[in-house]
């Protein structure tokens, strides 16, 4: 006769399933994984209850952080390569075609056009040191940022026969007058309609 | 956890026997390292796409005419320095309702412009004749201040809604409270 014994509680626990679901997930995450670009201009947006997505294409979002700085980061290498063109060829100051290669794949400056091609010959990780790059100039004096929205419509009109769409990602500590400055200079060009980023929050506040 | 071989040491009567392959793989150590790789990839992937809030505003023509509307359909908010909020209703120079202090959130601001949403359709006879908020925001209001406001209209599904730029008297009367 067999005795009813108390069973013992297995000492390993079998790990392939539990194994099989963790790397389910990681290829997952490695296959959706767009890794996240250092930005040179680090800013806090508001967050506000909206949510209307950011249009992956045909954008050109314009940063705003620290006391007025501006940073341009147009969406889509064939139209920033085709910008800087324009640019060149407006403001005289001439790219070989490496450079204009490199600055394709940057995704957004804070310049003086005469200090771009400076920025280019430096290495990726050197460009994000802070307060390297102070902005491009929109004053009235110098008013490089409405030349860089032209181009970068007309160049987006060229390629993609479409509205190059315009975000406004500014940090919420930022004073309004900053923040008005940028809306007027697109107003003055014809652009009436903003993206304006922001984070998510609930009605609850 | 570790399975080990533990049949070593057998009675000497047994025969030696080519030792079986344990058929078993201890895979702790793989699912750790697949939970690290896992987390580190969950952290820096951006998974959400930045959110945005649509922005309009009227073309910039100074030739425009003015378009007058009624006085009891305006609600003026003026945004000033250090999180403060004033509210009035019609024009400036003569009021309908005097200007007066608010705050952000859901027991300020919020409360005034659902009433007046609601409010307004019926003292104006006409449901098509909604509410207009006039946002003015001052030189030292912040971003935030302004997206806060923004986002207000969004909550309370203001109709009509317009950035307009502060005139000296609102600025003054918004620094007096200061």
């Amino acid at each position: 006769m067999a005795n009813v014994k108390t069973r013992k509680n297995a000492s390993s626990i079998d790990m392939t399933a539990m194994c099989d679901v963790a790397f389910l997930l990681l290829t997952f995450f490695i296959l959706t994984a767009t890794a996240k670009q250092p930005e040179p201009l680090p800013v806090d947006t508001p967050s506000s209850t909206v949510q209307t997505k950011l249009p992956e294409t045909d954008l050109a979002m314009i940063t705003i952080g620290k006391k007025g700085t501006v940073f341009l980061g147009i969406k889509g290498q064939d139209i920033r390569k085709k910008t800087l063109e324009i640019m060149s060829a407006k403001t005289g100051v001439i790219f070989s075609a490496e450079e204009i290669n490199k600055f394709a794949l940057l995704e957004d400056f804070g310049v003086k056009m005469a200090e771009l091609r400076g920025l280019l010959r430096l290495k990726n990780a050197d460009r994000n040191v802070e307060g390297l790059q102070k902005g491009i100039p929109h004053d009235s004096i110098n008013n490089e940022l409405k030349e860089w929205i032209k181009a970068g419509r007309n160049a987006n009109a060229e390629l993609h026969q479409k509205q190059l769409n315009f975000a406004i990602k500014a940090d919420a500590k930022e004073e309004y007058p900053d923040v008005k400055n940028v809306m007027d200079i697109l107003q003055k060009e014809g652009v009436n309609k903003f993206f304006l980023v922001t984070g998510l929050r609930s009605k609850e506040f | 956890m570790a399975e080990l071989n533990t049949d070593g040491g057998g009675g000497k009567d047994k025969k030696v026997r080519s030792k079986k392959s344990n058929s078993k793989v201890d895979l702790t150590a793989m699912v750790d390292l697949a939970f690290l790789l896992i987390t580190f990839f969950m952290l820096t992937t951006s998974l959400s796409k930045p959110q945005s809030m649509d922005l309009g505003m009227p073309e910039k023509d100074d030739d425009a005419p003015e378009i007058l509307v009624a006085d009891a359909r305006t609600l003026t908010i003026l945004i000033g320095e250090k999180n403060t909020l004033k509210t009035y209703m019609g024009q400036f120079a003569d009021p309908l309702e005097k200007p007066s202090e608010t705050t952000y959130g859901k027991d300020g601001i919020r409360k005034i412009i659902l009433a007046k949403v609601k409010s307004v359709p019926i003292t104006m006879g006409d449901p098509k004749k909604g509410l207009i908020v006039i946002i003015k925001a001052t030189k030292k209001s912040t971003w935030k201040n302004l997206i806060d406001v923004l986002d207000e209209m969004a909550i309370s599904k203001v109709p009509t809604y317009a950035i307009v730029d502060i005139i000296k008297a609102e600025d003054d009367l918004v620094k007096v409270a200061q």
